[in-house]
């Protein structure tokens, strides 16, 4: 089964939505987020949705349900990237995402984790594992 | 132009959203109209996936007296039995967030939904450019 790929930057997990969502994908991804803010201990999540042409209200549920559980476990979540038409869209759908910070690109939203990109390549990985 | 896709699974729903978008290309919709009618046909699809019990979507080029896409959606299942009731946003009888029959409503130029009760539900949504 396809799953999409989450990759660890410092204390933040970041995942870039490339493919059309459908159930299971979208499933997966809630299920594969939850347990590896747990096993790393993130304390961020980042969404990158650049790719995506169309956000629908399962989509958007997706988004919200990551939030949710994010929140949860106290890890926040930043979702980037949204293009214009689709932000449009979405507002007109009736959809806001009112649970889901948002930032119009990966760096401000990973400024908004308190994390910053450039100081994230040099962060020593040590503390990250040690509670699992 | 026109063709008819049949509606079973959530992969179906994918393919209708290409189909969608390409018959909105040929009309030369603008990019926010493109995504306007990929995103109704999303919520409508899902729709008859989730509350039809599946069926098909007839898509259309329009012509006359503009360029456009028309979209039927049809299903065979329990119909709605309050077609008022399930326009309003937040109004879900599954575990949707209720926005499906009015966001489409929303983001169509023209939207009609008919309904028997046992037999089945029409939705027909057109966006021009």
């Amino acid at each position: 089964m396809d799953r999409i790929p989450i990759l660890k930057l410092g204390k933040a997990l970041l995942v870039t939505i490339q493919v059309d969502m459908h159930d299971r994908l979208a499933t997966a991804l809630e299920e594969d987020l939850t347990a590896k803010i747990v096993s790393v201990g993130a304390r961020g999540v980042l969404i990158d949705i650049s790719a995506l042409e169309i956000v629908d209200s399962f989509i958007g549920r997706m988004l919200d349900n990551i939030a949710a559980v994010s929140r949860v476990l106290d890890a926040r979540t930043v979702v980037v990237g949204m293009r214009p038409a689709v932000a449009i869209t979405l507002v007109e759908l009736g959809l806001s995402l009112t649970g889901v910070q948002t930032a119009l690109d990966v760096e401000r939203g990973m400024r908004l984790l308190g994390q910053s990109p450039f100081e994230l390549l040099s962060e020593p990985d040590d503390d990250c594992d040690s509670g699992g | 132009m026109a063709e008819t896709l049949q509606i079973r699974s959530s992969d179906d729903v994918v393919r209708v959203r290409q189909r969608v978008r390409l018959f909105a290309v040929e009309a030369g919709m603008t990019l926010v109209d493109q995504t306007k009618i990929v995103t109704a046909a999303s919520e409508l699809a899902r729709n008859t996936l989730d509350y039809g019990g599946g069926g098909t979507v007839e898509i259309e080029a329009l012509a006359a007296p503009q360029r456009g896409v028309r979209l039927t959606f049809a299903d065979q299942g329990p119909g709605i039995a309050d077609i008022e009731a399930a326009l309003r946003d937040g109004y879900t009888t599954g575990n949707g967030l209720g926005l499906g029959l009015g966001g489409a409503k929303r983001l169509s130029s023209e939207f009609h939904v008919e309904s028997w009760p046992g037999q089945g539900t029409r939705v027909r949504i057109a966006r021009w450019r």
